[in-house]
């Protein structure tokens, strides 16, 4: 059973955003406006975040951060939910059930990473961009909490295309849309199971950590510090 | 057995049909809030109405437009109605555990103030569930909690708990009232309909005492620990997660004692209330407010040693996530907040309470509106800044201030409470009257006799003629 994980390599970000934006146009994450985005109900399931994790004192490094869902192995948020709306699959991907959630935001507080997000109002795209939704990922309607899938509708698609042809899925056909579209080449994407992935030898780096890992979350999103 | 019963000048009391329940002759005052009807009642029912209005009509729009009516926002995901709900419940500690402890320990001077509490409970708890559900994004599918429930969800607790709690208070609010409904069913002619319906052919036959005082005393005794339970998952909601400052094993006492601190400073301010509208003086003494004043400031000292193990250990520990959030309060954004509460929920209770010159029942109303606007204060200081101060992101959070839906909400809340509350007692006494009954027949004789039982035994002499001290 595949493990499906992210390496993020802060040596080759530069902070552009494209994976905030590629997310944005794959996920049909609606946009907010000003006003909205200033009260905190602005969609980012990709965010960059400031990280000051690194520096001595004088000179402390101030930088960007993406920060998709980290699909925790020890997910904190799914242990609250009443419902069972948010869970933890068998190959690692934290999912939501948008038409199960009652809406109780305890997974929101919950989360330590606060990287799910809750829709306030029914989401309204302007005229151009309503035409271009994606239609292999569900609108959320309004009062359901909603978060990275790690673009599950992607593993989805490539599972059918490999049944279809009869053959097993290979390696590097299921990637996530921030992925993809990071010029940097700086987002690694698989099978954290195989040893012999990239994603799995990058992940066992020296330079590897993980986003407060002290809570012992064991996110599946892991970092490369700067500096080789 | 049966006393002849005149027939009250007044309207309402025709003559007792044939039975062994007493009738409220000597308690008649306490018939009078059921059997007569001014224009206070009906202004004051007007005014409470037209508040709740405001709140469904807030509530509507939100469920029209969704949650974004709100102040909420990421990351602070709850506010107002997450504080109400903690408060609510807090206060519906003052009724059925001072009621059941009182009982318990045979304390004579609850009989005319356990009723007034009882239903203090039932009612307010009614709306602690509600802030629940209003605070819900999808309130159409609350019901997904018993089709698709996860028992490791400390909501599910609470739902399990409250439900518990809710049916138990109203089981230990209505045993009790029993007795007193059959007064109404026989002496009064308005509502029989409801009174016979609810009296459950109650004659008041010595079996059926027994059978009463019985369960009564069961549910006295269940009821505390539910009563702990309820209020000890409702802090596991917070302090089962990692966030700072909620994941704390103090929460669970920090609340009960809380509850309980709010729970009798609201049963003060409601029976004030019911003294001064009813003018049942006679019922309501000095006596009552003077013990309820001492059991509060004992909670305002419990009070004060939580809080300052909880911020001390906080301050000591010196954790980074968690100082952020304990400087929000202490100096921060949410200073005034806690500056407020210590005053509120300390100094100025105190300093009314300590002085037997101030602790009159004004002196004790004062001290518990403060105890209780501390105590709201409290709750949203535990719930708010630490959502707006989350590890991550390290960005300069978002602000909470709630719109007028919240606030609207909030005072219909307390509006439809004080609303049920009028109801209830325009349609039961408020004062238990066969508990006062009983008191007056059969009290003094057996309080006389228990005393005797802490004395021991005089020393008596067996030779009468020999001096105490002299050996024989």
């Amino acid at each position: 059973m595949a493990k499906w994980g992210m390496v993020i390599d802060l040596d080759r970000c530069t902070a552009c955003q494209g994976c905030v934006t590629a997310c944005q146009a794959e996920n049909n994450l609606p946009p907010t406006g000003a006003v909205e985005a200033d009260r905190g109900r602005n969609y980012t399931w990709m965010e960059m975040i400031p990280f000051s994790g690194e520096g001595e004192h004088p000179k402390p490094i101030e930088r960007l951060l993406p920060r998709p869902c980290l699909h925790c192995d020890n997910p904190p948020c799914v242990k609250v939910c009443p419902v069972g709306a948010t869970f933890k699959n068998e190959e690692g991907i934290v999912g939501q059930i948008f038409s199960r959630c009652i809406g109780c935001r305890y997974c929101t507080t919950a989360c330590p990473y606060t990287a799910r997000y809750f829709n306030w109002s029914t989401p309204k795209w302007p005229a151009p961009m309503s035409d271009h939704l994606n239609p292999d990922v569900s609108i959320r309607p309004k009062g359901v909490v909603e978060k990275c899938t790690l673009c599950h509708h992607r593993l989805q698609n490539a599972r059918d295309q490999a049944r279809a042809e009869n053959r097993p899925l290979r390696s590097g056909e299921y990637v996530t849309a921030c992925a993809e579209a990071c010029p940097a080449g700086a987002m690694v994407f698989g099978d954290m199971s195989n040893p012999e992935s990239e994603v799995s030898k990058l992940a066992h780096s020296r330079r590897a950590f993980k986003l407060l890992e002290d809570l012992g979350t064991d996110p599946k999103v892991i970092y490369l510090r700067e500096g080789d | 057995m049966m006393q002849h019963v005149h027939t009250d000048p007044r309207r309402g009391l025709p003559t007792a049909p044939s039975s062994n329940i007493r009738p409220p002759i000597e308690d008649i005052k306490l018939l009078e809030p059921i059997l007569y009807t001014g224009p206070k009642f009906y202004i004051t029912v007007v005014c409470l109405l037209a508040v709740i209005a405001l709140g469904v009509f807030a509530y509507m729009t939100q469920y029209r437009e969704g949650l974004g009516v709100t102040g909420l926002g990421r990351p602070v995901y709850w506010g107002f109605y997450i504080t109400n709900f903690v408060f609510f419940i807090g206060i519906s500690h003052a009724g059925t555990l001072i009621s059941a402890i009182l009982r318990i320990v045979g304390a004579e001077w609850r009989r005319t103030i356990t009723r007034s509490a009882e239903v203090i409970t039932v009612m307010v708890i009614l709306f602690g569930v509600g802030n629940i559900l209003i605070d819900l994004g999808r309130p159409d599918r609350m019901l997904n909690v018993v089709l698709f429930g996860k028992l490791r969800s400390p909501l599910l607790w609470d739902v399990c708990s409250i439900t518990v709690y809710l049916t138990m208070s109203t089981t230990y609010l209505y045993l009790p009232l029993i007795p007193d409904i059959a007064i109404l069913r026989d002496y009064t002619t308005k509502h029989r309909w409801l009174y016979r319906m609810l009296a459950l052919g109650w004659t008041g036959t010595p079996r059926q005492h027994r059978v009463l005082e019985l369960l009564i005393s069961v549910m006295a005794i269940v009821v505390i620990p539910v009563a702990v339970s309820v209020h000890t998952v409702v802090s596991f909601v917070f302090a089962m997660t990692i966030q700072p400052m909620w994941h704390s094993a103090i929460f669970g006492p920090y609340f009960v004692v809380g509850a309980i601190f709010s729970g009798i400073a609201a049963l003060i301010v409601a029976m004030a209330l019911i003294r001064w509208v009813y003018d049942l003086g006679d019922y309501l003494k000095d006596l009552h407010f003077n013990n309820l004043s001492l059991m509060l400031l004992v909670m305002c000292f419990a009070w004060f040693y939580f809080t300052g193990s909880e911020f001390l250990t906080t301050f000591y520990g010196n954790e980074p996530a968690h100082m952020g959030i304990f400087w929000m309060k202490i100096s921060g954004p949410y200073a005034p907040h806690f500056w407020v509460m210590v005053a509120t929920c300390f100094v100025i209770p105190v300093a009314i309470l300590c002085n037997k010159r101030t602790r009159t029942i004004l002196g004790a109303v004062i001290a518990s509106i403060c105890v209780n606007i501390g105590m709201y204060l409290e709750r949203f200081i535990i719930v708010v800044p630490s959502l707006s101060q989350p590890r991550l992101p390290h960005a300069e959070s978002i602000p909470y201030s709630p719109t007028w839906v919240e606030w609207s909400i909030l005072a219909a809340c307390f509006a439809a409470f004080t609303l049920l509350y009028v109801l209830f007692t325009k349609l039961f006494p408020i004062v238990s009257i066969w508990e006062v009954q009983e008191g007056r027949e059969n009290s003094i004789a057996e309080v006389t006799a228990r005393l005797k039982t802490y004395l021991p035994e005089p020393y008596v002499p067996e030779d009468k003629e020999q001096p105490i001290g002299a050996t024989p």
